[in-house]
């Protein structure tokens, strides 16, 4: 029982370990995936706060987007590490996995934690730089606290990754995938504009995004508010993590290579 | 354990094709064994079977004792395995892609230093160890991913199409790592290979496969000395006279034939250098020209031919498109 669980954790540790090892070869990815949602930080905010106001006559706050952005990041850098299994696939490295005496699920798990790990770094960095840009957050527990929401809704979509990636056989798929999913899923998020007084359609499609809940959660713990109780997003980003961590596992473990 | 390998009647069908069909081998631990076929015959189905990659239809197999898919993890603790494609990550380095690969296995620190060092020894990349795979040539990337199938000391090693697409100095160099590994080693080896010359040059024994079947399993040797003697080429004038001709040496009994090949004819005799002018003048008798004859002593390929009407090398152009493909896919 002891050596079963000692293999499990070693499985999962080596997949993180390759994760990071990847991720430390590759810091220049990293420098352009922060680039985007940095540019959107500074011209979106200089835009919005020049021209929008808010209920109440006060101007745009530019740190309303911020949180918005760090789960953006999240979602994306979440979304591919769970679909750079298609690549592992097609340079092989799959089968190299595939074929070790190792259970399934934990080097699926090892991948997610792997993945899950560089987007939270993604996330913090970008928390980081925001808060040099002036952005002020509400407390270091609600920073700590914002980490781990991070943490939870980055598993959530590796899983989902994860599972779509099982079903996916191209990285042509994979390209389909990031544009029909990932765009609408920040845009839907509430990420860009409070989702209190959207019209009925769009409200069902925002409340149906599980990312809403993570930058709710999010805006809750840097900011100070939020429209959806705290309660039930971090509910929801629990249930959305364990429900893709479950299909995540399945598919994989049905994978054919 | 009297068999490294053992199979009964492993059958792999997809949809209504017979990928393999009812293969019963036995390899002998300790044993450099071959599958030798073109492309498509099924070799690799039988190999990913036997490393537990592919379910089989029906039939049974053990490996190293172990049932392929009862005892399935216990399988992978006893085998390598060496793909036809490359299997490394190659944004690490050698060092690293060797590590894992001992995590994976459950090596400890100390036995993956020890067992790196002994491997990367064994196929000369010491020097490169710390470079980033990408930056291997594809012999290098091999002769990498052959020391990672050893590195948890594998009972059995599967090496799958070894050198295919590599250079000619490039694949002597793999042929000794195996011989040697073979060898010092002690791992039973199973390889599957489209080149006659390097079944031939590596194997103890070899099983032909054709469409799914084993037409033939011995040594290299007493599969070549079967065919009964030299080969003798005759091409003709005209490809139309080919069974006429056959016809008649069947008649005069002084040849065994082996097989009609585009204008070829290919016989088999025992001293070849004295039969040639009792076969010439046969054909001139019946009068049938021939343009040219040659003599050699017999290779694989007159048995493959032998035992299936048709060269392996007749597949040799859709093989060398596809490697094609591949090598363009893995650029984008």
């Amino acid at each position: 029982m002891k050596k079963a669980v000692n293999r499990a954790l070693q499985t999962v540790y080596t997949m993180w370990l390759r994760e990071m090892l990847r991720f430390w070869r590759s810091k220049s990815r990293i420098i352009g995936s922060l680039a985007t949602p940095l540019f959107f930080l500074v011209f979106l905010g200089a835009g919005f706060s020049s021209s929008f106001q808010v209920e109440g006559g006060r101007p745009f706050d530019p740190s309303y987007l911020a949180p918005g952005l760090i789960g953006m990041v999240v979602l994306f850098s979440s979304m591919m590490g769970g679909v750079s299994i298609i690549w592992d696939r097609e340079f092989g490295f799959l089968k190299e996995i595939l074929i070790a005496p190792v259970s399934r699920f934990f080097v699926a798990l090892g991948k997610a934690v792997g993945g899950v790990t560089t987007s939270v770094i993604q996330g913090i960095l970008i928390m980081f730089i925001a808060s040099l840009m002036g952005i002020e957050y509400k407390s270091l527990s609600g920073v700590i606290a914002a980490i781990a929401v991070m943490f939870v809704s980055g598993i959530g979509f590796i899983g989902l990754g994860i599972a779509l990636a099982s079903m996916i056989d191209s990285h042509e798929g994979f390209q389909m995938v990031m544009s029909f999913l990932t765009m609408p899923l920040v845009l839907l998020s509430g990420a860009f504009f409070p989702i209190s007084k959207l019209p009925g359609w769009l409200t069902l499609l925002v409340y149906a995004n599980p990312l809403t809940y993570g930058v709710e959660a999010l805006r809750y713990f840097l900011l100070g508010e939020s429209i959806i109780p705290i309660f039930r997003s971090i509910t929801v980003l629990l249930a959305f993590a364990l429900a893709m961590t479950f299909l995540g596992g399945k598919l994989f473990g049905k994978m054919k290579v | 354990m009297l068999y490294a390998i053992e199979t009964e009647e492993i059958t792999k069908r997809f949809d209504d094709i017979v990928a393999v069909n009812k293969i019963s081998i036995s390899v002998k631990p300790g044993e450099l064994f071959g599958l030798l076929g073109p492309n498509g015959a099924g070799k690799t189905t039988l190999i990913s079977m036997l490393s537990t990659i592919a379910e089989p239809t029906s039939g049974k197999a053990k490996v190293w004792g172990f049932d392929v898919e009862k005892e399935s993890s216990k399988v992978r603790e006893n085998i390598g395995m060496v793909f036809q494609d490359t299997t490394l990550d190659d944004r690490l380095t050698g060092k690293e892609n060797l590590d894992l690969h001992g995590r994976l296995y459950g090596l400890d620190g100390k036995t993956r230093k020890k067992r790196i060092e002994e491997v990367l020894a064994l196929v000369e990349l010491t020097e490169r160890a710390d470079s980033i795979v990408r930056t291997f040539s594809g012999g290098m990337m091999r002769r990498l991913e052959i020391a990672r199938g050893l590195m948890h000391h594998p009972h059995v090693l599967f090496l799958d199409e070894p050198t295919l697409g590599l250079d000619p100095q490039t694949r002597n160099h793999i042929w000794e790592y195996i011989k040697t590994l073979n060898k010092v080693e002690g791992v039973t080896i199973v390889l599957t290979t489209h080149y006659m010359e390097e079944a031939d040059h590596l194997c103890e024994r070899i099983a032909i496969i054709d469409h799914g079947d084993i037409v033939a399993l011995d040594t290299p040797e007493a599969l070549k000395d079967r065919l009964g003697g030299d080969v003798i080429i005759l091409q003709l004038e005209n490809p139309d006279e080919k069974s006429k001709l056959c016809e008649i040496y069947d008649k005069n009994g002084c040849a065994k034939i082996v097989s009609r090949h585009n204008g070829e004819v290919f016989i088999t005799v025992k001293n070849g250098e004295h039969q040639i002018p009792h076969i010439l003048s046969l054909a001139s008798n019946a009068g049938i020209s021939i343009l040219a004859v040659s003599l050699r002593k017999p290779t694989l390929d007159d048995v493959f031919l032998h035992h299936t009407g048709r060269a392996i090398r007749d597949k040799r152009a859709s093989e060398i498109e596809q490697v094609g493909f591949k090598i363009r896919s893995r650029r984008k």
